[in-house]
């Protein structure tokens, strides 16, 4: 296994962006907290239930460079790509507790969720089979002329299905303008990576493809955001696609269901040591002045926002059963 | 007036419509500079251009899934399966995701997959089969099989009008072998609609695709004994119209299930089942079905011949139940 790479190039970074990436990982994290350590555990969501914990960076440091005409497939540990792309806590708590205002009307659980006019393509649980739809969606948008471009969210073990490698050689020879996003959380549910592939590294696949990319520290935020910008600008510019590999780690098991004891102690212990959180506050302390009451105020209010978001929930109808037959067809 | 081909009546459809609509476009192996393994798209590329006309590598998942992408960021492809046996490589993104984008998030797929089947063709193994059951028990997708030129030119407009996803069986066999005067207008053929090919008193034969030919033959022989067979061509597999398969059997109380696909799981069963719910009351026989055995497509002619659904054995069948 490799080490993450760490270094990256410091540029400086607003207050205001910086707070705006804090926002929404904190957001995230607390959110996926409530849901797993309590609404799960109360019975008020079940079936699966799988968290982004320690992920956080990844889809806040690209998702926050998305235009409005963009399209974004993420996966089940990027919950906030979905809340940066305005889908509410709210709306997210109703489809985990399968509540007919949910965005699949109760028709699939969990982080399975996606909205067409927030441009976010709901999770193919065939881990993988999103490379080649994001291809389509790409395509659509250069039949068109557009300048939008496709952000796609996986993970390592996602580098080891067909689709992955027949969507990303399809993307390259068709050129599209694809940003890819790869975390490599060195577990694909309990299998190490050593045992889903015999070369280090994601991009040593990718590169048979012949598709420019990178590794970055996938828990630190602003390498991920800069790397992104390099990603956007290429792909946005009709250069086609570009990978991003960000070396993180999964500080849970694979679901909620999963104590993850296949996990070596030493290697949580030397992750939680890098939690994408405490990384980005420790900057903007040393960096940019920030005061530790910053984010006392800042986690409040996303709390805030979550309690008032469970309560709505919670009151929110199940689907009726006459329901059930809806929307297979438009019309028979 | 000159008469259309099957294979020429697709090109006509899949033509007409991306003149008509410019977010149909089509994709898939050697479709574009070749014009296709059986030449449906022949002509498309220097008419529409490399945009509208995309040769892929050979990636079967990945043409159906960039297909549904392109569906839901509003374009309309017409995909080509190089032989429906393939489309199998492409069997998760169609089951698992264009199939069920509306029911999980509301989202239309106006997709057509195009796929090339049937046997008759000395194909072997990989490059005959008939595959639509697999497709026909996923929910939220359509099949479709034409049996004539007029029914292949307009079902595949209307495929490509639905907004749902189609999978769109084309028969080899038929490709060339079929043809007929074609109206200059524009028409389509209604989805989920079956047709009655031949009107008969005594007997329903309930078929589809190459078979309804076969019956067509084994009814014009039957007429010369006096007995009357009635050829319902379901033209759609899924979802089925059960009111003509319902109404043909409570005319004429006795039903052949003809298919060339083979027997355990095939539509035959499934359509059995139907009548036998609904229209039990009315029938005067068994129901009978005639399909391929349950073997995979054998190559050489004599075994082909004997794996195929011929006429010899649906005369004998029918005058056996006609009898009943």
């Amino acid at each position: 296994m490799s080490a993450p790479v760490l270094a990256h190039l410091r540029t400086e970074f607003d207050r205001g962006l910086c707070h705006r990436f804090l926002y929404y990982m904190l957001m995230m994290r607390e959110l996926e907290e409530r849901i797993e350590l309590k609404l799960y555990r109360q019975g008020k969501v079940v079936g699966g239930c799988y968290t982004g914990r320690g992920q956080e960076a990844i889809p806040v440091g690209s998702a926050v460079l998305s235009q409005p005409g963009d399209w974004l497939t993420p996966s089940h540990r990027d919950m906030a790509a979905l809340l940066i792309r305005g889908i509410t806590p709210r709306e997210i708590l109703a489809q985990y507790m399968g509540r007919a205002t949910g965005l699949t009307k109760g028709r699939d659980g969990n982080m399975h969720m996606g909205c067409a006019e927030r441009h976010c393509v709901p999770i193919i649980s065939s881990i993988g089979a999103s490379i080649p739809v994001a291809g389509g969606l790409a395509l659509a948008m250069r039949y068109r002329g557009e300048s939008n471009i496709v952000f796609n969210y996986s993970g390592d073990g996602a580098s080891s299905r067909g689709d992955w490698h027949e969507g990303l050689n399809m993307a390259a020879v068709m050129d599209l303008p694809i940003v890819y996003l790869c975390n490599n959380n060195l577990f694909a549910y309990s299998t190490p990576l050593d045992k889903q592939m015999n070369v280090c590294d994601i991009v040593d696949r990718v590169a048979g493809y012949g598709i420019p990319a990178e590794i970055v520290d996938g828990n630190d935020v602003l390498a991920v955001y800069e790397a992104s910008k390099r990603a956007v600008e290429h792909a946005r510019s009709g250069k086609g696609p570009y990978f991003i590999e960000c070396k993180t780690f999964r500080m849970s098991g694979h679901s909620a269901h999963d104590p993850a004891d296949y996990v070596p102690n030493s290697l949580r212990e030397e992750w939680s040591r890098k939690d994408p959180i405490l990384m980005l506050q420790k900057y903007m302390v040393e960096e940019l002045g920030a005061d530790e009451r910053d984010f006392v105020n800042v986690r409040k209010q996303v709390l805030s926002e979550i309690e008032e978001a469970v309560d709505w929930a919670l009151e929110q109808p199940f689907p009726d059963p006459s329901t059930l037959e809806d929307d297979v067809y438009e019309s028979i | 007036m000159s008469k259309t081909t099957y294979v020429e009546a697709i090109r006509q459809g899949i033509w007409e419509e991306m003149e008509r609509d410019e977010s149909v476009f089509v994709m898939g192996e050697d479709v574009a500079v070749y014009g296709g393994a059986f030449k449906i798209t022949k002509g498309m590329l220097e008419r529409f251009g490399e945009m509208r006309v995309i040769d892929t590598p050979l990636s079967e998942s990945a043409i159906v899934g960039a297909g549904t992408g392109a569906a839901i960021n509003g374009l309309r492809p017409v995909l080509e399966m190089q032989f429906a046996d393939f489309m199998a490589c492409g069997f998760d993104q169609i089951t698992n995701f264009a199939a069920k984008c509306r029911y999980r998030w509301q989202q239309a797929i106006p997709m057509v997959i195009r796929a090339p089947g049937g046997g008759n063709i000395h194909g072997g193994p990989f490059h005959s089969q008939n595959v639509e059951m697999p497709y026909v028990h996923t929910p939220g997708l359509k099949v479709v099989q034409p049996a004539t030129a007029y029914d292949a030119k307009g079902l595949i407009k209307a495929a490509i009008r639905d907004n749902d996803p189609v999978i769109f069986l084309e028969h080899k066999y038929l490709y060339r072998s079929v043809k007929e005067e074609l109206p200059t207008e524009d028409y389509t053929v209604p989805l989920s609609k079956a047709k009655t090919q031949r009107e008969g008193e005594d007997l329903s034969i309930i078929t589809y695709g190459w078979m309804v030919h076969v019956a067509l033959e084994a009814a014009e022989r039957l007429a010369g004994e006096g007995i009357s067979i009635e050829v319902l061509d379901l033209r759609t597999l899924a979802p089925l119209d059960r009111r003509s398969i319902l109404e043909t059997c409570k005319k004429t109380s006795k039903a052949i299930l003809l298919h060339e696909d083979t027997l355990t799981g095939g539509l035959g069963g499934e359509v059995a089942g139907i009548i036998a719910e609904h229209a039990f009351d009315y029938l005067d026989g068994p129901l009978l079905r005639i399909t391929a055995p349950d073997t995979p497509v054998p190559f050489s002619e004599t075994l082909e011949k004997a794996f195929l659904p011929n006429a010899d054995e649906i005369v004998k069948k029918a005058r056996w139940l006609y009898r009943f």
